[in-house]
């Protein structure tokens, strides 16, 4: 069985499980919604994600509504596009999860958790949540967490690896402390090079590297960069990382290290497996090479790529016709702001201005809107083009990289007006 | 953490935590605790399942491997290699092509 629906107000009906359902195909794109024979559904709501061996389940975990499940353990849930419709802030109920490692603790007690301050510091320092909430300033953050590897199953060709959609991302207002205030109660000490990272979860092996994240000094003392204790305006959900995690804005997930627990500042760059070869692109301007090229030099990525989404419209939808249609999604970039998003309806020939909604600050998803008169009858090809305020556009021709990493290409979304 | 959870439906999923008192204060000082759902992918038929079941559930579940796009031989022994030298998988070399086999069996392209 298939259908392709659309979670939008014209098609959206009066009962909310089945607009709640149709809203997580929707997003990924006019996908085949399996499952939904009685029987079926009383098993596993599955849907297709837009890619060979795209089959997922649909699951609400503890914490969390009912999201995708693209591995089991480690757990790793993706959020379906519609959610991102909702609001600017993705609710954490609906927030993505990723973790690497297995052998992650199911319990925490956040009065007793502590983070162990080390290393080449004057002061070595344990903290708790508490230490956190009443010793430091406190600072608030809207910013977008987004896997490395969000949109890897879309790559061309294919690469190994987490196989998501575009679903990898969320935006949040996140409050804790700044990273730079815990590190200068310690005082760093001469030397100092980097900052690891390390939180609770641990491989299932010993042999297997713990999950250990470095950022550089100069990074690490930035002021936005801080470890939260709230999401939201609540504790994270565990899969999120409670009681604590690190943000790191405007730079990819890997390093907003969950459930953090230890601070190590180093003397040299920190060569474990997981900043080397692990989570490295190109050493080029595009962190792009061509498929299947070798031997070239890698970095450790860094900052996001400019990215959009149209939120309110799946593809292969259909749409009403004869009447204003107003198209809504989301942008954001590595810590610049989005400086416009354009929108075209007829595939790529032009291009027209959207409405950006109310600025969160330059790392937060920004919304923006579109509206346009489709006539009855025609197809229209949409697509959105986001350009950040130090000019950096999304790509038309997709970036490939080994690991699938950074993709922001403009994707088309096909709709009918009926 | 490396015995087998038993499958489980995901109806099922735990969802009290959610609901509890303790999940939705503004304190953050609550003990939280969840209940994971259990694995649903099972290993499939096929020649040298019983060498991919002592060896590729230990570290993690099996939709790590359906979910990958279909996979070459080489590009299956390398991440067999992987899951043995990187991540300290105790992979016997002599099992590694009858591991390699089985997951051409499930996902493997020519």
């Amino acid at each position: 069985m298939q259908t392709k629906d659309v979670f939008s107000p014209a098609n959206a009906g009066p009962d909310a499980s089945r607009r709640k359902f149709l809203g997580a195909g929707a997003s990924l794109g006019g996908l085949a919604l399996l499952g939904q024979a009685p029987l079926a559904s009383a098993m596993q709501k599955m849907i297709e994600l837009p890619m060979v061996n795209g089959s997922r389940g649909l699951a609400a975990y503890p914490q969390k509504r009912e999201l995708i499940v693209m591995t089991a353990r480690p757990v790793q849930l993706e959020t379906p596009m519609a959610v991102f419709n909702e609001g600017v802030f993705t609710p954490n109920d609906a927030f993505f999860v990723r973790w690497h490692l297995a052998n992650m603790p199911t319990s925490i007690d956040a009065a007793t958790f502590r983070i162990k301050v080390h290393g080449l510091v004057k002061q070595p320092l344990e903290l708790s949540v508490a230490d956190l909430r009443n010793n430091y300033e406190q600072v608030e953050i809207a910013a977008v967490c987004q896997c490395a590897g969000n949109s890897r199953g879309l790559f061309n060709p294919r690469v190994p690896g987490g196989q998501w959609s575009n679903g990898a991302m969320g935006n949040a207002l996140w409050k804790g402390v700044r990273l730079r205030d815990i590190l200068n109660k310690a005082g760093i000490q001469v030397g100092a090079v980097q900052v690891r990272l390390n939180g609770a979860d641990g491989p299932v092996l010993p042999t297997t590297p713990d999950f250990v994240k470095a950022l550089d000094m100069d990074i690490a003392l930035q002021e936005d960069v801080i470890v939260a204790y709230a999401m939201n305006g609540e504790p994270l959900p565990l899969l999120n990382g409670y009681p604590v995690r690190l943000v790191v804005p405007g730079w990819y997930a890997t390093y907003w290290v969950k459930m953090l627990d230890d601070i190590e500042v180093i003397g040299k760059v920190d060569e474990n497996f997981w900043m080397k070869p692990a989570y490295r692109i190109p050493d080029n301007p595009c962190g792009c090479v061509e498929p299947g090229q070798k031997g070239m030099a890698m970095v450790p990525i860094n900052r996001m790529t400019v990215r959009s989404f149209i939120t309110s419209v799946a593809d292969g939808a259909k749409v009403k016709g004869g009447r204003l249609q107003e198209v809504k999604g989301i942008a954001f970039d590595g810590g610049y702001g989005i400086a416009r998003v354009l929108f075209t309806t007829n595939g790529g020939k032009t291009w027209a201005e959207t409405r950006l909604g109310k600025d969160y600050g330059k790392y937060s998803f920004r919304e923006w809107s579109f509206a346009f008169r489709p006539r009855p009858g025609r197809r229209y090809e949409l697509a959105c083009l986001a350009i950040s305020n130090n000019g950096e556009s999304q790509r038309f021709a997709p970036r490939w990289n080994p690991s699938g990493y950074m993709r922001n290409v403009v994707e088309p979304v096909r709709v009918t007006a009926v | 953490m490396n015995t087998l959870m038993k499958p489980a439906m995901v109806c099922a999923a735990f969802i009290a935590l959610a609901m509890s008192p303790a999940a939705r204060t503004a304190d953050m000082s609550a003990v939280v605790t969840i209940d994971l759902p259990g694995e649903t992918a099972e290993l499939k038929p096929g020649p040298g399942r019983e060498a991919a079941l002592a060896n590729c559930m230990i570290c993690h579940s099996v939709d790590y491997i359906y979910m990958q796009p279909p996979q070459t031989r080489d590009q299956w022994k390398a991440s067999v290699v992987k899951m043995q030298k990187t991540f300290g998988a105790p992979i016997k070399d002599e099992d590694i092509d009858a591991i390699v086999g089985y997951l051409m069996s499930q996902n493997g392209k020519q």
